[in-house]
């Protein structure tokens, strides 16, 4: 039996597994949830491992009872310098807000 | 006489899940990488809240003050009931990986009957640790046939692991004395069926993961009886200082 370094051993597997390892956006749906919510990243070697990853480190205090995981790589980003031209235009149309019916007294839950 | 088995058979148990889960603790910290650290940590806890389980069970059945933590803390390696293959070293990641593969599936059968013993408490306990050990199985599973049907290095590596626990695997199925015993009075398994069982899930993921299944090896045993290897005296030196330095202090 091969006497083991651990800390040699862990820091140079992990530099090597952050490396090679695929990152994977992990989405989890908790139990009173409908959607299922952006919970963070982690490297895994196929979608099976991340899934089990994302199991371990983000449903280990009763978060979840799904679990979607999608490749970092197939998320597609709008560009942060764009902000202005994508969303200020929205900040002076009111009228685009529900907010302007008159809602009959009978109706409730709205 | 049916107490003393039941005690025994119970403390067999409980010793079991707490030194392989105390094995699997000592990779916190040390895992691959940070994602498998912390699946190897939550399977160690898994096996120790199993292991308090059975241990609060045995206490209450010795009874004279007994506790979880006298048993745990407080017994010599020769009262140890647990099998070898859950105290030899970690060795490499796969190593660490076979172990728990051949230990969960054992576990897993061994609960699924369990889980019908005579005795409640027994069964209750199985059937809420069968869903852990479930998870277990199905991790350990995917991380041998990944090994075994990855790089040369991780085959030459894995092979090397079977080589190096196989002759530890034929203990789980050899009834000591008190699961014998056990099995007369009812409450316990009978070890047969669970390893016709665990053959059987044992070759296929062995063949899936593309490696040999050994045949015709001498098998150890003792660990069940109380005969250990040297191993197990330095867990317990570890784990057991801290109630031996000073007696009854907590935390």
């Amino acid at each position: 039996m091969n006497p083991v370094e651990p800390n040699k051993v862990s820091s140079e597997m992990a530099d090597k597994a952050s490396a090679e390892w695929p990152l994977w956006e992990i989405f989890i749906r908790s139990k009173q949830g409908l959607d299922h919510k952006h919970a963070g990243s982690l490297h895994a070697a196929d979608a099976q491992m991340a899934i089990e990853n994302a199991r371990d480190v983000y449903t280990r205090r009763m978060e979840g009872v799904s679990i979607w995981v999608v490749e970092s790589k197939y998320i597609h980003a709008s560009n942060p310098a764009e902000a202005d031209a994508l969303y200020d235009p929205a900040n002076d149309k009111p009228y685009r807000h529900p907010t302007f019916y008159q809602l009959p007294d009978e109706l409730k839950h709205m | 006489m049916k107490t003393t088995t039941l005690i025994d058979y119970t403390l067999h148990l409980a010793d079991n899940a707490l030194i392989i889960g105390h094995r699997n603790s000592e990779w916190c910290g040390h895992g691959p990488v940070l994602e498998q650290d912390i699946a190897i940590s939550n399977i160690a806890l898994d096996l120790i809240g199993q292991a308090r389980n059975f241990y609060q069970y045995a206490a209450q059945l010795t009874g004279n003050g007994a506790t979880e933590d006298s048993l745990a803390y407080l017994r010599d390696a020769i009262d140890y009931k647990n099998c070898l293959l859950a105290e030899l070293p970690n060795g490499d990641w796969g190593q660490t990986v076979l172990r728990q593969f051949f230990f969960s599936t054992y576990q897993y059968f061994l609960y699924q009957s369990l889980q019908k013993s005579t005795d409640q408490q027994l069964a209750a306990i199985a059937e809420k640790a069968l869903k852990e050990v479930t998870y277990h199985l199905r991790w350990s599973s995917e991380w041998v046939i990944r090994l075994g049907d990855g790089t040369d290095e991780s085959k030459k590596r894995i092979l090397q692991s079977i080589d190096e626990l196989w002759s530890y695997t034929g203990e789980m199925f050899q009834p000591a004395s008190y699961e014998t015993l056990a099995v007369n009075d009812g409450f316990g398994v009978d070890l047969a069926p669970i390893k016709i069982n665990w053959d059987e899930k044992i070759k296929s993921v062995l063949t899936e993961a593309t490696l040999p299944i050994p045949t015709n090896v001498w098998m150890q045993s003792g660990g069940k009886e109380g005969k250990h290897t040297e191993h197990l005296g330095f867990i317990l030196a570890e784990m057991q200082f801290l109630q031996r330095a000073y007696p009854g202090s907590e935390w």
